[in-house]
């Protein structure tokens, strides 16, 4: 049976099946101290059923890697793993917003956990290079700011250019719109967004979606994230989305 | 103090600037909400970073689809021939030069042009968003804001006190008070708006604007 390696050497199996029966046991095995890649932007293509299951599954010391730490959805987005103490560590594009405050900023502003900045686009650049074995790469981006602070500078025509390395994770959680058998997969609009490229740049891939089909049952040229990235389907709940 | 123009007004001006045939990217804020100002029958594609091109003005509450925002995560519509992409893509297309123009919100612009607009030093943490990245790739930047902190302080300062998104970034400014271009020698004003001197614009704005020959009233 394939196995995948996590960061801090412990060994997961990857099933043969992909379908797994309940959110708890596509993140069962989720260890002490992993990093975790977490689809979506603000209410859009987020896993929110993985979410709780991580929640409910208690994992500690964990670095996540979202673009935000939740807070539009508090009741079941990042937030409730930020309010259980679950984070030591969140990469981030987007952690405060205006007219709210998020469990993660209050404890960020406690010193409870560490924050990693990124600029957006840098943010999805290192993600996508870390799926296609790109170890860091010049961008413009930052240059000249707080975020390069420290970074090495490099100047290609005539413009400052930042190092930022690529970002790998344990896990991702993603949500998609529907999943053939094999784990091939299709997003339906703007919730596709950072799901495709965490499916690529994690050792095990769960993909939270609205139905699972046959293969052979989605159109290959509409594929989007093509099934050697993703290790586990679950069927997600159902959840209100509200914009406030 | 005479009152400038509304947030409305602020959006519909910035949309004189667009030209059919552009792309162009909406920040989060007040930008957003210029896609409500666009003339119907001006053909210009409207990017999202979060995997979007063409998409329309804001979603009525019957029309809202919760998997169809745009960068403020607010709902919108769909134009047809829209198309969907993940955010690696979304940012090539802004890195790559693709974006003809950006409208971002600020804290602050400085006489330089250079931009703060994701951090507030007193609050201790920030969102930077795709804003650095915006104004990195794009052909045109494009600054909307109120003139004025809400105590009345100038926005359009002679070094920005808070973290830069940005250096030398910023082309053009829109405020409730005036238009002004970021040039190498320095601020020039192209338009007051209505009821407004250049001398009243000055005193709400620290660095020493240029006044051209060529500076008029805005036409709303």
């Amino acid at each position: 049976m394939p196995v995948a390696l996590l960061g801090d050497g412990h060994i997961i199996l990857r099933s043969v099946n992909k379908i797994y029966a309940s959110p708890e046991s596509a993140v069962a095995d989720i260890p002490d101290g992993a990093t975790i890649m977490v689809g979506g932007f603000g209410v859009t293509g987020v896993p929110f059923t993985l979410i709780k299951a991580l929640a409910r599954k208690g994992s500690q010391n964990l670095t996540i890697i979202a673009n935000s730490g939740g807070g539009r959805l508090p009741d079941i987005d990042l937030s409730i793993v930020m309010k259980n103490g679950q984070v030591k560590k969140l990469i981030t594009t987007y952690p405060v917003y205006t007219g709210r405050t998020t469990a993660f900023e209050e404890r960020y502003l406690k010193g409870e956990i560490e924050m990693e900045m990124v600029p957006q686009g840098t943010f999805a650049e290192r993600i996508r290079a870390g799926g296609a074995g790109i170890p860091a790469f010049y961008t413009p981006t930052g240059a000249g700011t707080k975020l390069a602070e420290g970074k090495e500078i490099r100047i290609f025509n005539g413009r400052p250019h930042v190092l930022e390395h690529a970002l790998h994770a344990d896990f991702a959680l993603i949500k998609a719109h529907k999943a053939d058998s094999m784990g091939n997969l299709i997003y339906h609009r703007a919730a596709r967004n950072f799901n495709p490229i965490m499916a690529t740049a994690a050792e095990i891939t769960i993909a939270e979606v609205t139905e699972i089909v046959e293969k052979g049952q989605l159109d290959p040229e509409a594929i989007i994230t093509p099934a050697i990235y993703v290790d586990r389907i679950v069927i997600g709940e159902k959840h209100e989305i509200r914009f406030d | 103090m005479k009152s400038g123009l509304t947030r409305e007004l602020i959006c519909m001006r910035v949309a004189r600037e667009f030209h059919e045939g552009d792309y162009i990217n909406l920040g989060i804020g007040l930008p957003t909400q210029v896609s409500n100002f666009i003339p119907e029958n001006m053909e210009v594609v409207l990017h999202c970073e979060n995997g979007m091109l063409g998409y329309g003005r804001i979603a009525s509450t019957e029309e809202i689809d919760p998997e169809l925002v745009n960068a403020g995560s607010e709902p919108v519509t769909l134009k047809p021939g829209a198309s969907f992409f993940d955010s690696a893509t979304g940012f090539a297309m802004i890195r790559g030069g693709h974006i003809n123009v950006t409208v971002l919100g600020a804290f602050e612009v400085s006489e330089k042009g250079d931009l703060a607009n994701w951090m507030r030093l007193e609050k201790g943490i920030g969102s930077v968003g795709g804003s650095m990245d915006l104004i990195c790739g794009s052909k045109k930047v494009i600054v909307a804001m109120e003139h004025t902190t809400r105590d009345g302080h100038p926005r359009i300062v002679k070094k920005c006190a808070q973290p830069l998104t940005g250096l030398a970034c910023v082309d053009l400014i829109v405020t409730d008070m005036a238009v002004i271009e970021v040039t190498p020698d320095g601020l020039v004003p192209k338009e007051v708006a209505p009821g407004l001197t250049a001398e009243e614009v000055q005193k709400l704005t620290e660095p020493k604007l240029i006044i051209s020959p060529e500076l008029k009233e805005m036409e709303l």
